[in-house]
């Protein structure tokens, strides 16, 4: 029989802090030199120019400053702001981009995270008409925002949100208003377009904005999104600088547009019919396949905090009582530090574990939207030739194909040697029920990266800030630490604020089509277990298994008036119903990362392999315990919360009379003794124990009983592990300094 | 104006802010945990080679070769940065880049891997190269590749290099009290080992290094094995030096208070 080895104390750890050869592995770029490249050519700008303007108090003012606006052309130099266009339009790397945008943000923020903001801005404005535009409008505004194409760079902006009570989390009733202005017999139509923006990025020195508006004018049909220019005839009003506390990097206004555009402004163009402007898209479907992108970005954004936190708070904890007469090198006191105490460890532990959970969750799914973005357009393809309107009649075709999805799924599942071969190929070749199959997948992923990394990430970051005392609250904190803790606030806020993420989940996470996916990866991570058992993969099937079978309670059961728990506009349950998702999805991805170092290892493509495969292996088991624990206490607290507790009024099935009891005695001696510890006595007189109510019983609930307490019981292992990753942090090498300025 | 064939010597060091602590091992002296530690591309290489870049771009058909002695896949990563900062073409040999190897065996790998260059021109040889080294500064290994390669006009710690018209170059080395000896060789082959020459380090462009990644990648792939002559030399014991480091990272601070601020800290 094949044996495995768990884990003992004195296995080979970490000597040094992961580098870029490691982390190339971990998030699946180790064969993608372009993004290597580009990963080189942001580091140095960010560690650099940005915090070096960060150190000079450049995020002391809101204004847009000379300063700030010269990392514009460090981004240009350093290829961040072609990332975005395809070589045709003057970019440098082929085909889908989610990766590679995702590491330049990760680069930048790791820094600043309004550079990063500052950067991703204009990608952002160029994204509806990158993914729904004309060619005419790609080719133009893609060689104008592309450094070396044109003369002059243009920016751009994204501007949805509006003023109160307009836009905010609730996208779908636009104030911005579309009309025609002209129409000249067969010439282009001329609009009019009115928008106020709030909270707009870029704003400051944009020239172009990319706008969502709705139409007040029978002959234009519906909402669209425009693109206005800054020499268009009217006003363009870049509006006065937003008091941000965070991301002062980045400019943000709210601007006010009064202008006349031609009617090809309209992005994704427009037919007529009867006379009348129809848009290809609506503001809505542009929005999606935007957001659906640049918000894992996002969340990768954090990530980089959390991660970057890790050194200055080891150095600042073994150097704490250098320095001092009293301590002299090779004392513990000198060489530990604080280190010398348990809890600063674990802590970081956990911030480390945290951060390196909310990467691989992040560049995952970046690199999972490289792979469905050609699927994606391809749906775009097949409804365009079959002339099928996206809306309705486009959700139709799909429907039709969720009953192969779920059997290519089924099929999928059941392995080599079960399963009739022939049938899956013919499946996997049918784009429809691909694409479907991803979906499911993208909408699930993409929130779930913007709601974890952002809202725990922050919190988090205040762990990591605490763990710097009295300076974790200063300017001068190493690592700006507490700059970094107060974006990322804005992180969970911007593109969508972790409401939006938990609506989004609360809808697509009871899909089939993800759901039988879900399925699929409690098996494989029981495999994983098999093979790599010191990683938590098995603690995490388990509490998967916990919020699947919650899921389903929460699906088909009523709470104690009779009112269906799992609903859409009952937030209180399917909101915590998402956030314990996302716990399982980012530890999930956590522990394929290391299934993909340890493959590198086998290949002898590591130095100190083991060493680093055991520190992962024992982080991402730490977070496996700590996924395990939110997950148990959401679902316990949502099983058994929506029921009335039982009271003394003995019509409750788990109360026994004294005098029954007493009865039964002489048939069964010792019940009377034994039952007040089984079940709740009541006396003659009607007194009671002193509580609630005698106590629940869990007739119905077994099966989360069962599964609960198997998760109770994976949690075996994990405090080892985390003492292992704490021990592993007193001995780490870490630089001499920090490779950039405070 | 003369095209030259320009080859630069230069590998990669450990990254300067790491710990560099010597440990004595059965396989000989090295660096604690060296495989793992950041590397960059030696600073005084680096300079060789932003100036050989330079060098040939003022003089058209010009050809630069980096010729780096070290893990294969320490180079590659190295590569991702340095790729983008200037035109060239890699020979890689794959070896230790330890700075605990003998000189003398380093040199006669390079000089053999130089011979082998297809296409290498001997009679437009530049052998750039740094005047010293992070990692070992034995300040010898760019002189004895000369040797073993027949050039015999050697310039060392040079400042600045100037190719005139007429083919002869204009060489400016350092020397002491400051001073610069101006020398004029009737034109290539020479060697040349640079101090830190005059040019910035280029900013990374990832344009530029895609171009380049096409014969670099195919160089790494062919990269052959090289075992240092471990023998040649014999360490009783490594040890970093008795006066305590201490590193800081300052943002515009003068030369001069600069200079003051180590003078005061070696005075103690
Ligand atoms: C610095 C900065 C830069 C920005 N850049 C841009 C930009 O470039 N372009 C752009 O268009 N916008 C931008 N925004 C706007 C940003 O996207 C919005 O602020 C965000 O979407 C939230 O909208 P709101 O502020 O109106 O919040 P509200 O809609 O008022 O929501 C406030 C809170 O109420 C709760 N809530 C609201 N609705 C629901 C619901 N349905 N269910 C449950 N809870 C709910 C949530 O807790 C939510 O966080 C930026 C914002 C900032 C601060």
């Amino acid at each position: 029989m094949e044996t495995v080895e768990h884990a003992t104390d004195t296995r080979p750890s970490l000597t040094t802090l992961p580098g870029d050869d490691i982390r190339q592995i971990l998030w699946g770029f180790a064969d993608r030199f372009d993004i290597q490249m580009l990963v080189q050519s942001v580091r140095p700008v960010a560690r650099g120019q940005v915090a070096r303007l960060v150190a000079d108090g450049g995020r002391h003012t809101h204004d847009w400053t000379d300063a700030k606006n010269d990392l514009l052309a460090s981004f240009d130099a350093a290829g961040v702001t072609a990332l975005f266009a395809d070589p045709e339009y003057g970019g440098f790397i082929e085909g889908p981009k989610n990766l590679a945008l995702a590491l330049a943000a990760f680069e930048l923020a790791w820094v600043d995270g309004g550079a990063a903001t500052c950067s991703l801005a204009g990608h952002l404005a160029l994204a509806p008409i990158h993914e729904k535009g004309t060619e005419e409008q790609k080719r133009t505004y893609m060689s104008r925002a592309i450094p070396g194409q044109s003369e002059e760079v243009a920016r751009g902006a994204f501007c949805l949100t509006e003023p109160l009570p307009f836009v905010g989390v609730d996208t779908r009733v636009l104030s911005g208003r579309v009309r025609i202005e002209g129409w000249d017999e067969g010439e282009e139509p001329m609009l009019r377009v009115e928008k106020r923006g709030r909270f707009i990025t870029n704003m400051g020195f944009a020239n172009f904005v990319t706008a969502a508006v709705e139409s007040d004018d029978e002959r234009l049909k519906g909402t669209c999104m425009v693109i206005l220019e800054e020499s268009d005839p009217g006003t363009f009003d870049r509006g006065s600088a937003t008091h941000k506390l965070v991301h002062q990097l980045s400019s943000t206004t709210d601007p006010i547009f009064n202008l006349v555009v031609p009617a090809s402004r309209i992005i994704g163009g427009y037919t007529l019919k009867d006379g009348v402007i129809v848009p290809n898209y609506n503001h809505s479907q542009i929005i999606e396949a935007v957001f659906r992108r640049t918000r894992v970005t996002v969340g990768l954004m954090t990530a980089a905090k959390m991660l970057s936190a890790v050194e200055p708070v080891i150095r600042y904890q073994r150097s704490r009582f250098r320095g001092g007469a009293a301590d002299a090198p090779g004392s513990p006191r000198y060489d530990l530090g604080l280190q010398q105490k348990e809890d600063t460890l674990h802590r970081l532990v956990d911030v480390w574990a945290a951060g390196e959970a909310a990467a691989a969750l992040g560049f995952a799914t970046a690199k999972f939207f490289d792979e469905f973005d050609p699927i994606d357009h391809r749906r775009d393809d097949i409804f365009g030739e079959g002339g099928i309107p996206h809306g309705r009649a486009g959700l139709k075709v799909l429907a039709q194909k969720r009953g192969p999805a779920l059997e290519y799924l089924r099929l999928r599942a059941l392995g080599p040697g079960k399963r009739d071969e022939a049938r899956l190929a013919e499946l996997e070749k049918d784009d429809l029920t691909q694409f479907l199959v991803q979906d499911a997948l993208a909408l699930v992923l993409c929130p779930a990266v913007k709601l974890w990394n952002t809202g725990h990430g922050t919190n988090v970051m205040r762990e990591a800030v605490s763990l710097m005392g009295g300076y974790g609250i200063t300017e001068d904190c190493p690592g700006f630490l507490p700059q970094k803790w107060m974006d990322a606030q804005l992180e969970a806020t911007y593109e969508g604020p972790e409401a939006v993420q938990r609506r989004q989940l609360s809808l697509t996470m009871t899909n089939e089509l993800f759901l039988a996916q879900f399925q699929e990866w409690i098996l494989e991570l029981r495999r994983i277990a098999g093979t790599m058992p010191g990683t938590g993969a098995c603690t995490l099937a388990s509490a998967m298994e916990l919020w699947q079978w919650t899921l389903q309670y929460l699906l088909t059961h009523t709470d104690a008036d009779g009112a269906t728990l799992y609903r859409d506009q009952r937030q209180g349950v399917t909101f915590p119903m998402a956030d314990a998702l996302c716990w399982l999805l980012a530890s999930r991805y956590q522990i394929l990362s290391i299934r993909e170092l340890q493959t590198a290892a086998t290949n002898g493509a590591v130095a100190n392999a083991e060493g680093f495969l055991n520190f992962f292996a024992d982080l991402a088991h730490v977070q496996a315990g700590n996924a395990a624990g939110e997950v148990s206490r959401i679902c316990t607290s949502l099983v058994y919360g929506y029921n009335r507790h039982p009271s003394w009024d003995l019509q409750g099935s788990c109360c026994h009379h004294t005098e029954d009891l007493d009865t039964l005695e002489s048939i069964m001696p010792g019940i009377a003794a034994c039952a007040p510890s089984v079940g709740d006595v009541v006396d003659a007189d009607g007194s009671h124990a002193p509580k609630a109510g005698p106590c629940v019983r869990f007739t119905g609930v077994e099966g989360f009983v069962a599964r609960r307490n198997k998760v109770d019981g994976c949690l075996t292992g994990s405090r080892l592990a985390k003492d292992r990753a704490a021990q592993a942090l007193t001995t780490v090498m870490i630089p001499e300094a920090l490779d950039y300025p405070m | 104006m003369t095209p030259f064939h320009i080859v630069v010597c230069g590998s990669l060091v450990p990254d300067p802010l790491q710990t560099l602590e010597p440990t004595l091992g059965p396989e000989g002296p090295g660096l604690k945990n060296e495989m793992m530690l950041p590397s960059v591309l030696d600073p005084w290489a680096g300079h060789a080679l932003y100036e050989a870049a330079s060098l040939a771009t003022k003089h058209p058909e010009s050809r630069v070769w980096l010729v780096s002695l070290g893990p294969k896949a320490r180079l590659q990563q190295l590569m991702m940065s340095i790729a983008q900062k200037a035109k060239f073409e890699l020979v890689a040999i794959d070896s230790s880049a330890s700075g605990f190897i003998d000189a003398q065996s380093v040199a006669r790998t390079l000089a053999t891997a130089i011979d082998e260059i297809d296409g290498l021109d001997k009679n437009r040889l530049l052998l750039f190269g740094g005047c010293a080294s992070a990692s070992r500064d034995a300040g010898v290994t760019v002189q004895m590749v000369g040797e073993l390669l027949g050039l015999t006009d050697q310039f060392l710690a040079v400042d600045e290099l100037e190719a005139r018209d007429d083919g002869s170059l204009r060489v400016l080395e350092r020397i002491e009290g400051g001073k610069y000896l101006a020398s004029t060789v009737r034109g290539a082959p020479a060697v040349v080992a640079w101090a830190t020459g005059k040019l910035p380090e280029p900013p990374n462009n990832p344009q530029v290094g895609m171009q380049n990644m096409r014969t670099i990648l195919p160089a790494l792939q062919k990269a052959k094995a090289a075992i240092p002559n471990r023998n040649s030399i014999h360490y009783q014991e490594v040890a970093i030096p008795q006066q305590k480091r201490e590193t800081r990272v300052v943002k515009d601070m003068s030369v001069d208070e600069i200079a003051r601020e180590i003078a005061d800290w070696i005075r103690g």
